[in-house]
């Protein structure tokens, strides 16, 4: 399916977010998700199935002002 | 003690990570400076989460608070979703809410700085708002609930120090049981100094620090800019005043006499 990861579109494989953090290889533990501009609580990750078209922020830790 | 929604510290210089010339540089001037509390950002992730990894244990090994920044938004769904990560990412109820309405200033939007605060408190934030001096704005955000205000000396990055000091003293005045910030413009440990002369509560500092030549000796000096300014406010300082008055006493001086 097609959906649109960090402004990105792209074709996925994966039907859920921890499946598509795998499927990106994501190795980092330092991460949170936002899906459709709403946070997705780690908690949720596992049982949440992304659907065509979703858009998905994928943010880490960085230098800041 | 500058507090902080309930939470005290010691050091009055808050500092920014971003900028430095090296990772060490950053952890030395961060020391260096005795800030308790640093900001941080977030950011999209591009190399499988290993940028963002490296930079947190850095922060981690410093052993200070963080204060997660919204920098970059434009609107206020997008402050109120980063905020919304922000949490997420690394467990605090703190943000810097940044809404920046032009890029060349980087001048805060207050309008939707007022509407994001508001969204934010209620849901349990604790917001640190970066907003210009305007007093009216100021009480538009403590209406809102919010018990820390950061105004900007001048543009960010500008290191033109204190551009409106009336406007800065009436906040002060106006607003005595708020913990103010001046965030954003400071150039030299002098401004700083002159921030905490005028009673601010504390400073927020990132490029005059990580862009000095030597960014750690820098960094001692803002704290003791900073260390000044504060004791200097605490000491009370003499108003100033339109005409001479010797110092040394009139009474007694040679070959004196009245002139009639």
């Amino acid at each position: 399916m097609r959906v649109t990861i960090n402004g990105e579109a792209r074709e996925i494989n994966a039907s859920s977010v921890d499946a598509l953090l795998r499927e990106l290889e994501y190795e980092g533990t330092h991460f949170a998700i936002a899906l459709n501009y709403d946070v997705l609580p780690k908690s949720r990750w596992a049982e949440t199935p992304i659907k065509n078209g979703d858009e998905i922020e994928i943010i880490t830790p960085r230098q800041g002002g | 003690m500058l507090n902080f929604y309930g939470k005290t510290f010691s050091s009055r210089l808050l500092i920014g990570s971003a900028l430095y010339p090296s990772p060490a540089i950053m952890q030395g001037a961060i020391r260096a400076s005795g800030a308790n509390i640093v900001t941080v950002s977030l950011r999209r992730e591009a190399a499988g989460g290993k940028t963002g990894d490296a930079f947190w244990s850095l922060i981690r090994e410093l052993d200070v608070s963080v204060l997660p920044n919204t920098a970059g938004c434009r609107s206020v769904k997008e402050a109120v979703t980063t905020a919304k990560l922000a949490r997420e990412l690394f467990g605090t109820p703190w943000i810097k809410l940044e809404v920046i309405a032009d890029n060349d200033t980087l001048q805060p939007d207050v309008v939707g700085l007022v509407e994001a605060a508001g969204i934010l408190i209620k849901d349990g934030f604790e917001v640190f708002p970066y907003c210009t001096e305007d007093l009216g704005v100021a009480m538009r955000l403590v209406d809102a609930g919010c018990k820390v205000v950061m105004p900007w000396a001048a543009p960010i990055g500008s290191a033109k120090g204190i551009t409106n000091r009336d406007a800065l003293k009436l906040l002060r005045d106006r607003l005595p049981d708020i913990t103010l910030v001046v965030d954003a413009g400071l150039g030299a440990p002098s401004h700083a100094a002159h921030a905490l002369e005028l009673g601010y509560d504390a400073v927020l500092l990132n490029t005059a620090i990580a862009k000095a030549a030597d960014p750690v000796a820098m960094a001692n000096a803002f704290r003791l800019g900073v260390e000044a300014g504060r004791t200097a406010y605490e000491a009370g300082l003499m108003e100033a005043r339109d005409f001479a008055s010797p110092s040394t006493p009139v009474i007694g001086t040679p070959f004196w006499h009245a002139v009639s």
